[in-house]
């Protein structure tokens, strides 16, 4: 039985295990992919200094660092149930069963899908299936690309498929349905892009963030041309949507049509463009199955991506002894989850050795870092995250100082 | 034809893999040591991976992480694995499931 289970390899639950464990703790980390470093691994883009951040080195040395400090990583394990025992938890994997006194939920996030008619074709996959196939596994599922949804994950993947030797012919977007809801709407998609920070990872989103401070998206839409604007050499063409991916036994093509600023169609348009894969980019949400299946008390909070599980500014949920820490808690860049992951190794740390007043400081600048690496993060996923957190936590159920006072009584 | 992405001008090349064989439907696909069943077959073009049992279409890689179970596929005729979960091994034998 370890102190603490941390259930994902990524880099929140990498940073959580070595804040942990250089506190004493004794970790074990499982995951069900065969490498460690998470979404960490496909990641690839150019910092304003031009220093690239490279997701297979960061997630290397986590490891590593996490390895010295004598960490156990088990990796192809993957949690289908948790229920919590006397002593602290057990968790139900394909590999057996594992126990632990405090747990960790650090399981990130996953795709939300945009159901175009045709998407089940082989070759088409989600834009963090193909990142993953060109970055990690060095694969190119096709010589040529349609890549439908535009938002910043698939603006930086484009180029990295592009560095991958892929022809991404262009970004579109989906025709506008119930399903596709404001990834379908021209000037929603524009408008959120525009609200991007000055710092985003492409000049273009830089611009865009520039110009979305003067103009309305409104106007700037009407504005924006038929054909697109150039993004790495990549059309991006927010008039064009998808009607539906064509091919017979695997995808083929895209079936698209010019659309206006309100994104009513031009039906005259209609034509086929060849591609030999497709990608479907519909945006993060947090993967939180495992704290629902707990009992994990939830919020709706649109601009941290969805559902996420109750917890305060310390990464405590409202269950005793269960944490989370990375993008289950809301979608933001990886640095963030480093960051937050390291405030749970620490609370958690306090939490087994009841001892908050010996570590609030270093939890306290834990914290503070969290919000400025937030602050500072170049791909925010969704405008007003910031004070979106904060709103949260003010209000959030979950008291650290009435936990540690009950804990005190107790003892 | 290979898909492999051997050169990238920020990531490296790709150096001293080890080539093992794996066999899908019982035909021979050549597959890096590290490749993932997925990976694998995709490196070799081969897009689909089992076929759904009631529309008999295909069906291939979808999230390429574990979340959609689009990708199932049995392994040495016991086991229904997730393909991009799944390291490949030498002789693996694969077969898609319809
Ligand atoms: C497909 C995809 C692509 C992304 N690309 C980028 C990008 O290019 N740039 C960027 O800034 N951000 C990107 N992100 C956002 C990304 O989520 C964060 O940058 C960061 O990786 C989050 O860290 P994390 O530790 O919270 O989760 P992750 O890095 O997602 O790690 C979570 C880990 O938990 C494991 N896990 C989940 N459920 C289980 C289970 N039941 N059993 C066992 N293991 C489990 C997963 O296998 C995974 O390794 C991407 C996200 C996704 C889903
Ligand atoms: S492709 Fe989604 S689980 Fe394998």
């Amino acid at each position: 039985m370890s102190d603490l289970l941390i259930i994902g390899a990524g880099p929140a639950g990498l940073s959580a295990a070595i804040a942990a464990a250089e506190e004493g703790l004794s970790v074990t980390v499982i995951d069900e992919f065969p490498k460690a470093g998470g979404r960490l691994l496909g990641q690839l883009h150019q910092e304003p200094n031009g220093e690239w951040w490279n997701g297979i080195q960061k997630g290397e040395q986590l490891s590593q660092r996490a390895h010295q400090l004598g960490v156990t990583i088990q990796c192809e394990v993957s949690v289908y149930d948790i229920s919590q025992s006397k002593n602290g938890w057990e968790v139900y994997t394909t590999r057996g069963e594992y126990k632990a006194e405090k747990l960790l939920l650090a399981t990130g996030a996953t795709e939300s899908p945009i159901p175009v008619k045709g998407w089940t074709l082989p070759g088409v996959m989600t834009i963090g299936a193909a990142q993953i196939m060109g970055n990690v596994h060095r694969v190119k599922p096709g010589n040529s690309c349609i890549i439908i949804g535009a938002n910043v994950l698939s603006m930086a993947i484009a180029n990295e498929l592009k560095l991958c030797g892929v022809n991404v012919k262009e970004i579109i977007i989906p025709k506008a349905d119930i399903t596709s809801n404001e990834a379908g709407n021209p000037e929603q998609v524009l408008s959120s892009l525009m609200r991007l920070t000055h710092l985003a990872p492409t000049p273009i989103l830089r611009q865009l963030g520039k110009i979305g401070k003067m103009v309305h998206p409104k106007i700037a839409i009407r504005l924006f041309p038929k054909k697109g604007i150039r993004m790495f050499d990549i059309p991006l063409r927010l008039k064009t949507a998808a009607l539906e991916i064509v091919g017979d036994r695997f995808a083929t093509g895209v079936r698209t049509v010019n659309i206006k600023a309100n994104g009513e169609i031009d039906h005259t348009s209609e034509k086929v463009v060849d591609a030999d894969f497709v990608c479907i980019a519909g945006g993060l949400t947090p993967l939180s199955e495992l704290a629902s299946i707990i009992g994990c008390s939830f919020k709706y909070i649109p601009e941290l991506g969805g559902h996420v599980p109750v917890h305060n500014e310390q990464m405590q949920t409202n269950i005793p002894g269960l944490y989370v820490a990375g993008n289950i808690t809301g979608i933001e860049s990886a640095k963030v989850a480093m960051a937050q992951g390291r405030v749970a190794g620490l609370a958690i740390a306090a939490d087994i050795t009841n001892d908050w007043e010996q570590m609030e400081t270093s939890i306290n600048k834990a914290i503070e870092n969290v919000n400025i690496t937030r602050d500072k993060a170049l791909i925010q996923f969704h405008p007003g995250i910031s004070d979106a957190r904060k709103k949260f936590y003010q209000k959030s159920e979950v008291n650290l100082t009435q936990i540690s006072k009950i804990k005190k009584r107790e003892a | 034809m290979t898909m492999r992405v051997e050169c990238h001008p920020v990531l490296g090349n790709l150096e001293n893999q080890r080539r093992i064989t794996i066999y899908y439907d019982d035909q021979a696909y050549q597959a890096y040591e590290g490749d993932t069943i997925a990976s694998a077959m995709m490196a070799e073009g081969v897009k689909t991976l089992r076929y759904h049992e009631v529309s008999g279409k295909g069906r291939g890689v979808y999230c390429n992480i574990g979340h959609c179970f689009e990708c199932r596929v049995c392994v040495n005729e016991e086991k229904i694995v997730r393909a991009c979960l799944t390291p490949v091994s030498e002789g693996m034998r694969i077969h898609s499931l319809s």
